[in-house]
């Protein structure tokens, strides 16, 4: 909503730098997110590495799934194999070869296998690192519950523990990611058992597809910022919804913070608490603060901490710098943000927020 | 008896032009028939991409119905030869399209609500900036007022949503290898619709609405409680929007709907008139209300219009004997907090007299800068 043409402070110059110097040396990873097995990555990929083929790209296959359809062996018939090494009967990633051949872009099928022991990296979203930081582009599949930090969470919808991992910090490290949301194969059924199983594994299935989902809105968003700080561009396109609750010592902090909790939630939004700071602040109000923050953090908000002359200025402010798409304030925060000079909070903050909602809570 | 069962309604969901949905559905279509589904195609925009129709190869094509406007002749979806053709699933593009005039029917949502009714197995494709309760967010996103939407239920009774997903770079390239237009409007649609940051954050709306509709589908009548379902489950939340003759209604009445569907919350819209009906107001005014009123009732929103000279007393009445828990409100004009006009004054009384509810104050959203 607000463009200004980069007026930026250090460290955002700093972080603009870092981001331009990994893009220049760095190899692009793409991503094909799954939820579960057989949703048709390995196909879609190969599919992939054969347009591009077609297209005069320069590709090779450093990975492939064990087990492979017909019709993906069809296209891998087609396409250059830097074959694997064989270490103690284990099939691993030749990244030696793969860097000598040092192809545009090399496909991998499965990012989540760890290497065993004598092998070049402990794992093979490391191998990937490598190649990538050789420049290479690399494409690579991976299902959600191979995800380091959704590990615990899929493992408790489907029962199924899985030891290897990849973490979190390396898909959204992607330049790009790709959901592939096909519906698996149903299985027919035919008894009234299988039918009420049947039913079972689709809601499991859809708590999988929400996650992955979510997963790819997260990193979807992340890279969205980075594109609007590459540029220098300060917007809110509000496609995340961002709440930011005003929290101070004698608001009414519980149902505040409860609803933008549910709010938040059901948004799959994130949550914010923001208090501003306050010149003097008597003993009694800086504890009853404390339990407010306390609060806060026990919802799982962000807390903010700002500072300035004019506290509805300092949250107007942060609010469109931020994003925030929705301000929650109580109706009788007049004495807590600095009623008088400024005249009446709640008044100033709905003539000063632009472009997103005031929620005012009774007291 | 057999007849009677609604068909199913699965919709293909993209963020953008040339994503795949078309071509997606069509493999599905496929697929079905190789099982042995009667499938056939009861409307199909070739839009000349030949990956897409190529896929139509072995399908069964109802024919398009002709219809003459204005001198003019049109071909929309001819409902009638599919209920007689009577297949088990029938595929239908572009969901959100509106009917020429003489249509039977407005808008295709409609039709395929007849297809559906009569048992048939519908596969659709639409865009997410075709969601009704998403169209400030849209417009805020790209710049563009879209007036082709589906009411947030109709997309809410699809037994499946399944998101069509391929990245930005991605469509961009395909853009402009001349894969989705001619190179002319490619050129053209890049200027607009297809800038990279517009497509980055469409699809994130579309991703988290994708998401939304996956859980919102399982979620209550199933064991595993959805993500967000966490805090605050105890209290029953009840929204009411003030509907006035002022254009920003609508996007209160979305905006409230949204959130009211997200808690699962009932939602109630008024307006208020000394009379107790519209026939005392001039035309213009009448009109607006009207249409307000009539736009929340096809969102399924159930209105009523109260008797008073004093609308933010009203309102609050109303909210109070109704155990409402949030009203949702316009924020007013940049120019009324200055003049201190009636809208603003309005926001104001509301805020001080409904102290034991929550105000939403709702702000336009504009679009980003480019």
């Amino acid at each position: 909503m607000v463009r200004e043409p980069s007026r930026k402070s250090p460290e955002e110059f700093l972080r603009q730098c870092q981001i331009q110097e990994e893009a220049a040396t760095r190899g692009h990873l793409k991503i094909f997110l799954g939820y579960a097995s057989g949703v048709g990555k390995s196909l879609r990929m190969l599919d992939e590495a054969r347009r591009r083929k077609e297209r005069g790209q320069d590709v090779v296959i450093g990975a492939v799934q064990d087990r492979m359809r017909p019709e993906e062996e069809a296209l891998l018939a087609k396409l250059e194999v830097v074959s694997p090494l064989r270490i103690g009967g284990n099939a691993v990633m030749d990244v030696e070869g793969l860097l000598r051949r040092h192809p545009a872009v090399c496909f991998i099928d499965g990012l989540a296998y760890d290497n065993p022991p004598g092998a070049r990296n402990p794992t093979r979203w490391q191998d990937a690192q490598e190649l990538l930081c050789a420049g290479i582009k690399v494409i690579a599949s991976i299902n959600i519950q191979y995800v380091d930090e959704l590990r615990a969470e899929v493992e408790k919808i489907t029962g199924k523990h899985v030891d290897q991992t990849v973490p979190g910090a390396f898909l959204k490290s992607a330049d790009e990611i790709e959901i592939v949301d096909a519906p698996p194969e149903e299985p027919i059924e035919r008894t009234p058992e299988e039918a009420a199983s049947a039913q079972e594994r689709a809601l499991r299935l859809s708590r999988l597809r929400e996650i992955a989902l979510l997963l790819a809105a997260d990193v979807v968003d992340q890279q969205l910022n980075q594109y609007l700080e590459k540029h220098g561009i300060r917007q809110t396109f509000g496609a995340h919804e961002r709440i930011l609750v005003c929290v101070t010592p004698r608001a009414n902090a519980r149902e505040m913070i409860d609803t933008a909790r549910l709010i938040s939630g059901r948004f799959h939004g994130e949550l914010l608490v923001a208090y501003v700071k306050q010149p003097r602040i008597s003993a009694a109000d800086k504890a009853a603060l404390e339990e407010k923050l306390e609060l806060a953090r026990a919802a799982g908000a962000r807390i903010v901490i700002l500072e300035g002359e004019d506290p509805v200025q300092s949250i107007l402010d942060f609010a469109t710098q931020g994003g925030i798409t929705q301000i929650f304030i109580g109706h009788s925060q007049r004495s807590g943000l600095g009623s008088g000079v400024w005249g009446n909070p709640v008044d100033k903050l709905l003539r000063g927020a632009r472009g997103m909602d005031v929620r005012v809570f009774p007291q | 008896m057999a007849d009677t069962r609604r068909g199913r309604l699965k919709i293909y969901m993209g963020y953008a032009a040339g994503v795949g949905k078309t071509y997606q559905m069509l493999v599905e279509a496929r697929e079905l028939k190789a099982k042995g589904v009667d499938v056939v195609v009861g409307y199909f925009e070739p839009h000349g991409r030949k990956d897409t129709i190529l896929k139509t190869e072995g399908l069964e094509i109802v024919p398009r119905k002709k219809i003459e406007y204005r001198g003019s002749a049109f071909e929309e979806m001819d409902v009638d030869a599919i209920l007689a053709r009577r297949p088990q699933c029938c595929a239908v593009d572009e969901f959100p399209h509106t009917n020429v005039p003489g249509s039977p029917r407005a808008k295709r949502w409609e039709d395929v609500q007849i297809l559906l009714e009569a048992g048939i197995d519908v596969l659709t494709t639409m865009n997410i900036q075709h969601l009704e309760s998403l169209n400030d967010q849209v417009y805020q996103i790209t710049g563009i007022r879209v007036r082709e939407t589906i009411p947030d239920w109709v997309v809410q009774q699809a037994d499946e949503v399944v998101m069509i997903d391929l990245t930005p770079r991605a469509l961009l390239h395909r853009l402009a290898r001349g894969v989705i237009y001619s190179r002319e409007k490619a050129e053209q649609a890049m200027q607009n619709f297809f800038r990279e940051s517009t497509l980055v954050a469409l699809r994130e709306l579309a991703l988290r609405e994708t998401a939304h509709e996956v859980v919102h589908r399982t979620a209550f009548d199933g064991a595993l409680p959805p993500a967000g379902a966490s805090a605050g489950q105890a209290v029953a939340h009840k929204l009411l929007v003030l509907i006035t003759p002022d254009p920003t209604s609508a996007m209160v009445i979305r905006r409230a709907k949204r959130v009211g569907d997200f808690l699962d919350a009932e939602c109630f819209a008024v307006a208020v008139q000394p009379s107790g009906d519209l026939a005392g107001l001039p035309p213009a005014e009448r009109e607006a209300i009207a249409q307000h009123l009539n736009f929340a009732r096809n969102l399924h929103i159930e209105t009523r219009i109260l008797e008073s000279s004093d609308v933010a007393t009203a309102v609050v009445d109303f909210a109070r004997r109704n155990q409402i828990t949030q009203i949702f409100l316009a924020r007013p004009k940049e120019r009324h907090w200055s003049l201190n006009l009636f809208s603003r004054d309005l926001v104001q009384k509301i805020v001080n007299i409904a102290k034991d509810m929550q105000i939403v104050v709702v702000a336009e959203r504009e679009p980003a800068a480019q």
